[in-house]
């Protein structure tokens, strides 16, 4: 089965944790992501400066290494991530910013993306949704 | 066939960027001619509401852009008749014309749609 993975929510929330969780076992179950979409808070789930204290789960880091592991179709959405401070080095410098922060495995690209991905999934699964 | 989605938008427009952001998901899907339902629930109701004074809050109003979302292709617009009444408004209250459901009604809505985002 074709799924699409959407996460809302912050990486400390649990949806964050669940989400990455559900998209491992999608994984090992034979099934197909095409792709994940980050969109509201859940964009910060692909910043490369979130740092967990050494006793607790590295969301972000682990979905960074899990996408990039996966060679999996990582997209952030663009608007969203720069209302919260989420840039590549193009938008950094766009708009003149001191750094980009990005993670390895992630693009920046719009809304469409989750429309166009929702059109080919059997399931689009959201996490953190209000 | 194209996959239809429901966007169910729960947020107050005052209450953080999810009336927008849930707003922006209908519009991108209006530009590809998906096809696009809205549905208004629990706060997201306040969005509908007349005569809104976003300036306050230094926020832009959402009003415009809801009313033109026919303009764009989407008119399955939809509002909980329970959400509404929880929160004193009616018909009357309402900026622009949306679909009141009840709630067997919200049932059968959110069951005709192949994928659900709630916001």
């Amino acid at each position: 089965m074709k799924f699409v993975i959407a996460l809302f929510a912050p990486p400390h929330s649990p949806a964050a944790r669940r989400a990455l969780r559900f998209a491992e076992a999608v994984l090992a179950g034979g099934h197909e992501i095409v792709r994940l979409f980050f969109y509201q808070d859940g964009v910060h789930s692909a910043s490369a400066n979130v740092v967990a204290a050494q006793d607790e789960l590295d969301v972000a880091a682990e979905w960074s290494r899990f996408v990039s592991a996966n060679q999996l179709d990582g997209v952030v959405c663009i608007a969203a991530g720069l209302r919260r401070g989420v840039l590549d080095a193009g938008e950094a410098q766009r708009y003149q910013r001191p750094a980009a922060n990005l993670a390895a495995g992630w693009e920046l690209s719009g809304l469409g993306q989750l429309h166009e991905a929702a059109q080919q999934a059997d399931r689009l699964v959201c996490f953190g949704g209000q | 066939m194209a996959r239809s989605m429901l966007i169910i938008s729960r947020q107050a427009p005052w209450a953080g960027p999810s009336a927008r952001e849930a707003l922006d998901i209908v519009l991108a899907g209006g530009a590809f001619e998906l096809p696009l339902g809205l549905l208004f629930l629990d706060d997201g109701v306040f969005q509908l509401t007349k005569a809104q004074q976003a300036a306050s809050l230094e926020q832009k109003d959402l009003t415009a852009n809801l009313q033109a979302l026919p303009l764009f292709g989407i008119d399955s617009l939809f509002v909980a008749r329970r959400s509404l009444a929880e929160r004193n408004l009616d018909e009357s209250s309402l900026a622009l014309p949306v679909e009141i459901l009840d709630d067997a009604g919200l049932s059968t809505l959110i069951n005709r749609y192949d994928h659900v985002i709630t916001i």
